[in-house]
């Protein structure tokens, strides 16, 4: 079993790798890649913030607003401050970390409806500087920003945000199967359970926080990077949501889950384009349908078809 | 020698008592049983003296150590674990992983090591699976280790909060009615295992409705009633107590 837990991290892993190798056969044009890229950079926001949702079992309404402060700090610091943009990615990534360290500690003392709540005004304030500060974000606007000058074509990028996915999942696993990953799954498990045999369950919903939204920054960071171009709807609500539905979709407490789903969410509003309009509207229906059908989740609930297959 | 030594302690829930005025000390080495009616406070008591509730007044001492209003983790990096009346299993993890949530204290907790999977640590786990099925091994869970603990029944999940428990290496150890719900051969494994743990040295505070499996293995039993303490002795002193009679049967 301890052998088996070993295979399936490694066995997804290498699958995702094949699955990262091979599909630039099937891009044909840079259209395809840029969804390709888009999915890179929603997986790994995904995959942070399933570390919060599905293992910790702590709710964010806000995510959208940390991915923002990556993308406009980086956007700041290089074109106003003339930094260097991955010096200025590790810095906004710094200050993200700071303040979602401070913010946590009030914020996760809440449960429920209201860590919900709290979240959500949390992104919505973040949202609101952005938009009004214009001399320093450009507000409603939205921003240029340089690229990275080392890569040159978006086949590059394609690679590199690859990487990033792969190392992603792998540092998720590793957290996930260790001591600090079995006491964030108690804090989920059972509160008191956990305190008594000495978990500090605030220290870890607080560094989970953290780690999420660190994760959430350098994806804007190198988003900001990719696209020349931020604006405010970064870190707005609807970009919050979106990302919980991904990691709700595809499986709660599921690394590979988040990617499936940030996968499928990524692409499905490319072929609904002609309901432009009422995406929103398709995003809250897949909501509502995974809860009540699937309430595990896409990932967690196939795993679990194909155990039974197995008995 | 004196382990635990509670003073005074007293809780109220918007203007009840549910311990009042309460005070024993608690020997280290021994098995001490704490009885009493429904909704006399053992519970309560056991909420308060490891650190989920924060008594209105009264004091704690724990090994020397004032512990009055610490918290359970701090209690538990000194020593002091429970089990719960109301299972309080991991649902999410399978039957060794809860354990090993027990070994939590024991454990390299290194962010960054844990972040790039460092060998300190996949060797620190393979170790503490080890002494984790150990202890599954010891509560007669073996067989369970790597099933999730959604199927698991009542009473190994009950047997399986205790290995959890001893992961943590506790110096004291509260049973909140460990019997509960169990048949009588469950009873009678659990009763085994309350020795096992006692010989190996852990003091235990058992909270049980079992007389039978009370009066045979306590060392020395409190009663309560009403968060008050009825009386306390040995079994022999507390089964013949006009007092507790009173209780048990009047009550
Ligand atoms: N958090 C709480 N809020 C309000 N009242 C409480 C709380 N916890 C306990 N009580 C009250 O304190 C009293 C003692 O309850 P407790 O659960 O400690 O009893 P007990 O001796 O463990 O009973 P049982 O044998 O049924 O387990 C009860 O009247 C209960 O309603
Ligand atoms: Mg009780």
């Amino acid at each position: 079993m301890m052998m088996n837990l070993k295979s399936a991290k490694t066995g997804g892993i290498l699958v995702l790798c094949a699955v990262i190798a091979i599909l630039p056969a099937f891009l044909s044009n840079a259209f395809q890649y840029e969804i390709a890229i888009l999915i890179g950079f929603n997986a790994i926001v995904c995959i942070g913030l399933n570390l919060l949702i599905g293992y910790g079992g702590q709710i964010s309404l806000g995510h959208g607003a940390f991915v923002g402060l990556g993308a406009y700090g980086s956007a700041i610091l290089t074109m106003n401050q003339g930094w260097d943009p991955l010096l200025s990615m590790v810095i906004a990534a710094i200050f993200t970390g700071i303040l979602a360290f401070v913010i946590a500690r009030p914020i996760l003392k809440l449960k429920g409806h209201y860590l919900a709540m709290a979240t959500l005004g949390m992104g919505i304030i973040i949202s609101i500087v952005i938009n009004t500060e214009d001399q320093l974000t450009g507000g409603p606007d939205g921003m240029y920003v340089d690229g990275l000058s080392f890569m040159a074509t978006q086949i590059y990028w394609y690679w590199l945000v690859g990487a990033l996915l792969v190392f992603s999942v792998w540092a998720s696993l590793n957290l996930i199967h260790s001591p600090i990953g079995r006491a964030l799954r108690a804090v989920h498990g059972s509160e008191v359970a956990a305190e008594v045999v000495g978990v500090d369950t605030t220290q870890y919903k607080v560094l989970i926080f953290v780690v999420s939204a660190v994760f959430a920054s350098i994806v804007g960071s190198f988003g900001v990077y990719y696209s020349n171009f931020v604006t405010p709807d970064i870190a707005g609500f609807f970009h919050s949501i979106e990302l919980v539905v991904m990691v709700v979709f595809g499986g709660m407490a599921s690394t590979f889950g988040a990617v499936i789903g940030a996968a499928i969410l990524t692409t499905l509003p490319q072929f609904l384009t002609f309901l432009h309009d009422y995406e929103h509207l398709v995003f809250g229906l897949i909501l509502m349908l995974t809860m009540i059908f699937l309430p595990k989740g896409l990932v967690p609930s196939i795993a679990g078809l194909l155990k039974k297959g197995d008995k | 020698m004196t382990l635990l030594k509670v003073n005074n302690l007293s809780i109220e829930f918007g203007g009840v008592r549910a311990i009042d005025d309460l005070s024993f000390t608690i020997n280290s080495g021994t098995i001490h049983s704490i009885i009493g009616p429904n909704g006399a406070g053992k519970t309560t008591l056991f909420n308060l003296i490891t650190g989920v509730y924060t008594p209105t007044s009264g004091t704690i001492l724990y090994d020397d150590e004032g512990v009055t209003g610490f918290k359970s983790y701090e209690l538990a990096a000194r020593g002091m674990s429970r089990t719960f009346q109301n299972l309080q299993i991991f649902f999410n993890m399978t039957a060794i992983e809860n354990v090993m949530v027990g070994a939590h204290l024991h454990l390299n907790r290194g962010f960054l090591a844990s972040f790039f999977g460092l060998p300190s640590i996949k060797a620190g786990d393979r170790h503490c699976r080890e002494t984790c099925l150990e202890l599954l091994d010891f509560v007669g869970l073996k067989k369970y280790a790597d099933i999730d603990t959604e199927s698991m029944p009542y009473g190994a999940l009950k047997r399986l909060e205790i290995a959890r428990a001893l992961a943590s290496k506790p110096k004291i150890l509260l049973l909140d009615e460990p019997a509960a719900g169990l048949n009588p051969a469950e009873s009678r494994e659990i009763d085994k295992v309350i020795k096992k743990v006692a010989e190996r040295g852990i003091t235990v505070v058992l909270v049980e409705h079992d007389m039978k499996m009370v009066m045979e293995i306590s060392d020395h039993i409190l009663v309560l009633d009403y968060g008050r303490k009825l009386t306390e002795g040995t079994a022999l002193e507390v089964r013949n107590n006009p007092d507790v009679i009173a209780a048990y049967l009047g009550g």
